[in-house]
């Protein structure tokens, strides 16, 4: 019964982390940029959604695709305002690039957390769940809800999968992250495939965001730990590997639920940080990286 | 003042005489005459100042200011400064107090202890306010109680609980006496909540056992104490005590773990999280009803952050939208409802009356120096939104804690229904019956 549970809800969660965590890493993975405002990207996506829903009154489904448009704006805003001015600098250093891409980044999620308080206020808000109700499977109270945000997580990293592997501009994205110089070579635009790129990560934020709203909830205080959560699966799973990231995930959400039902929900975090602290010693490119 | 000032100038003109002996360039010539300008600009500056400080004492309608230092984005933090602005308001429309207007100065401390400490230090040094109000969190308030002693501010909060609070100012009068606690302690609390639990549970539904879910925080552990002590004492049989961290954000390892024990109802301790635990309750449904103290319910805008699984969550309160606690509890909120338009959080109604009894105190001290108004202070008997106020005294140990009890201030219970919040308990101003969602199992196990 405990063990079906434990089953069940890691699935869940284990599921939303995979979907937050595979934008953040294909991002990495084409253009080289650690995104730190996913977190905050994440947050905005569930917000927006509620504000749809509580403040508009529109209907669920309006709501949720309002979130994911939202996330698609704030993606396209970070590569456009923060990512590509820093990445097209002449004054910047080409091997500083990276911090000032990270310390950007961070920058502006902190602006869009703050923003979020500012007009929102910092309590949780709530996305009205798609689907209502519990279904009871073998003695486990399960909210439908729990199922579908499973269901909708596998099929998006599906429809994923089959878009970078059977479609051009897919092999075009897997290309740029394995030989940028050679895509140009081949007559193919960078930006162009990074603006692809972002336009994933957007979507592929947006649904987590509002599938956490409406599974946990969100606050502006989740910003930090949401981006430090994909942050240390994408390092877990070795960074820029997406099959990495999806197994890290797993690996992570099992985790998390195991400690909260058997020692405590309050340790919840600490044995996956654990695990990677002892991951950073043993195998520094993590499970599946290449570098 | 001037005369020093005078010296330092003559001292500086001397050193820089002994620095052009040593050395000559074409720098110091430019050099002197700035430093000698700059001098005097600032010599006028002070001037003008002292000038500008003693013509204003001069004058009598000089304002009263108080700081308030509170969460701004937190739905029960915001309340605080919006309410204490209405007060200041309706007091200064009917002429002030003795001629003299309040001014209500606001700070917006982000929930962060180390933040409130600069706002009050600046409050005070700066922008020169005669009485503080402040959070609803008891960590900032307890990190605020030393600055209120060494600033000699009064100091009232109106949110935070912990007993340590009432109990400082016991262990410690001549350096605490200028904090206030105009909310119930931790204590008063859980002693409302079981006499509302008593009416509630025990005699109208024969309930006999509970589970204790609190968050882990300094307000909690001396409420947690007493709803270890009076559950028993009503009848109710405490089967676990569960204690999580208030960033939890996932709630279902808990919920599990309180139905594994089959209790009747789930006694709650909660302020810093509220949203996230309502919303899980109700999309597992959890089959139990919950009772007891959750701060963010207290607001009007829990039920739309919560689309509504607020429906059917009891929680203790002071005062409440259509609750006519006193005379003065509803126009309060209907007033405070047009200007921003939603209903006040717990804290509202507290700051509101601490405006005012402040402004009493003030008035009746005839002075806004801290001493005499910290005497007229302990001496308040207000009759506000919440009840009637009164301090326990030196001797108390929870000196300077609200009274407690009939005739003073009792506390309600209120529950979401249908989306707003209905007084049911006590008897005299409840205006419903209690409701829940059909989900809510409401038996004895």
């Amino acid at each position: 019964m405990l063990a079906l549970q434990i089953l069940i809800d890691g699935f869940a969660i284990s599921a939303l982390y995979a979907l937050g965590a595979t934008g953040f890493t294909l991002i990495f993975g084409v253009s080289g940029v650690l995104n730190l405002s996913h977190g905050a990207i994440m947050v905005l996506a569930a917000v927006a959604a509620w504000a749809a829903a509580s403040v508009l009154h529109l209907n669920t489904y309006a709501g949720a695709l309002i979130g994911v448009a939202t996330a698609l704006i704030a993606a396209f805003a970070t590569y456009f305002a923060v990512v590509q001015p820093i990445q097209r600098s002449t004054r910047i250093p080409n091997e500083e690039k990276e911090i000032f891409v990270l310390t950007g980044t961070l920058l502006w999620g902190i602006m869009i957390q703050e923003l979020i308080a500012y007009f929102f206020t910092n309590n949780a808000k709530t996305v009205l769940p798609i689907i209502e109700g519990v279904v009871n499977i073998l003695g486990v109270r399960t909210p439908q809800n729990e199922i579908f945000t499973a269901v909708v997580c596998c099929l998006v990293i599906a429809l994923l999968w089959l878009l970078v592997n059977r479609t051009r501009t897919g092999k075009a994205v897997l290309a740029a992250s394995m030989n940028p110089r050679g895509v140009t070579l081949l007559g193919l635009e960078l930006t162009n495939i990074y603006i692809v790129v972002w336009a994933i990560y957007g979507i592929l934020a947006g649904i987590a965001g509002v599938l956490l709203g409406m599974f946990l909830g969100v606050s502006s205080y989740s910003v930090g730990p949401l981006t430090a959560s994909a942050f240390s699966i994408v390092v877990l799973g070795g960074l820029g590997s997406v099959s990495g990231s999806l197994i890290a995930a797993f690996v992570v959400g099992y985790l998390e639920t195991l400690t909260a039902y058997l020692v405590s929900p309050a340790y919840r975090t600490i044995p996956a940080l654990l695990l990677l602290v002892i991951v950073m010693y043993i195998r520094p490119q993590g499970l599946l990286g290449r570098r | 003042m001037q005369f020093r000032l005078l010296n330092v100038r003559e001292s500086s003109l001397k050193v820089e005489k002994k620095f052009k002996k040593v050395e000559r360039n074409d720098m110091e010539k430019t050099f002197r005459p700035r430093a000698f300008w700059t001098l005097r600009g600032l010599l006028g500056a002070t001037a003008l100042g002292l000038l500008a400080t003693a013509s204003g004492q001069a004058f009598a309608a000089d304002p009263i200011k108080i700081g308030v230092i509170a969460e701004a984005q937190a739905i029960a933090g915001a309340s605080i400064p919006q309410a204490a602005q209405l007060a200041a308001e309706e007091i200064n429309a009917k002429g002030g107090v003795d001629g003299r207007m309040i001014e209500i100065v606001t700070y917006d401390n982000h929930s962060s202890s180390a933040d409130s400490v600069r706002a009050f230090q600046r409050a005070v040094n700066e922008d020169k306010v005669h009485a503080v109000i402040s959070s609803y969190i008891s960590e900032v308030v307890l990190a605020l109680m030393p600055w209120a002693s060494r600033l000699k501010t009064p100091f009232i909060t109106p949110g935070a609980a912990s007993n340590e609070i009432p109990l400082g100012v016991h262990k410690d009068y001549e350096k605490n006496k200028y904090t206030f606690h105009g909310y119930l302690t931790s204590a008063s609390l859980a002693m409302s909540v079981c006499d509302a639990a008593k009416d509630l549970l025990v005699d109208q539904k024969h309930m006999k056992t509970a589970v204790i879910m609190s968050e882990d925080a300094a307000w909690t552990k001396p409420l947690d104490i007493g709803y270890e002590e009076c559950l028993p004492k009503i009848g109710l049989k405490v089967l676990d005590h569960i204690r999580f961290s208030p960033d939890t954000t996932d709630f279902t390892p808990i919920f599990n773990k309180i139905e594994g024990a089959k209790p009747d109802v789930i006694i709650t301790g909660i302020s810093h999280v509220g949203v996230q635990p309502t919303v899980q309750w109700k999309n597992q449904q959890v089959p139990i009803p919950m009772l007891g103290i959750s701060s963010q319910a207290t607001n009007e805008t829990f039920g739309k952050d919560t689309n509504n699984a607020s429906d059917g969550v009891l929680y203790q309160g002071v005062s409440g939208p259509g609750v006519a606690v006193t005379p003065k509890s509803i126009p309060f909120a209907e007033g405070f409802k047009k200007k921003y338009g939603n209903y006040p959080s717990y804290a509202g109604y507290t700051s509101y009356d601490e405006v005012y009894y402040i402004a009493d105190a003030i008035k009746r001290a005839g002075s806004t120096d801290a001493d005499k108004v910290v005497d007229a202070l302990e001496k308040t008997d207000w009759e506000g939104t919440i009840g009637r106020i009164q301090f326990y005294g030196k001797d108390d140990q929870f000196t300077h804690g609200l009274k407690y009890g009939k005739g003073l201030i009792t506390g309600l219970m209120l529950q979401w229904q249908d989306g707003k919040q209905t007084s049911v308990w006590p008897k005299e101003v409840a205006k419903g019956q209690l409701k829940f969602p059909s989900f809510v199992k409401v038996t004895a196990n």
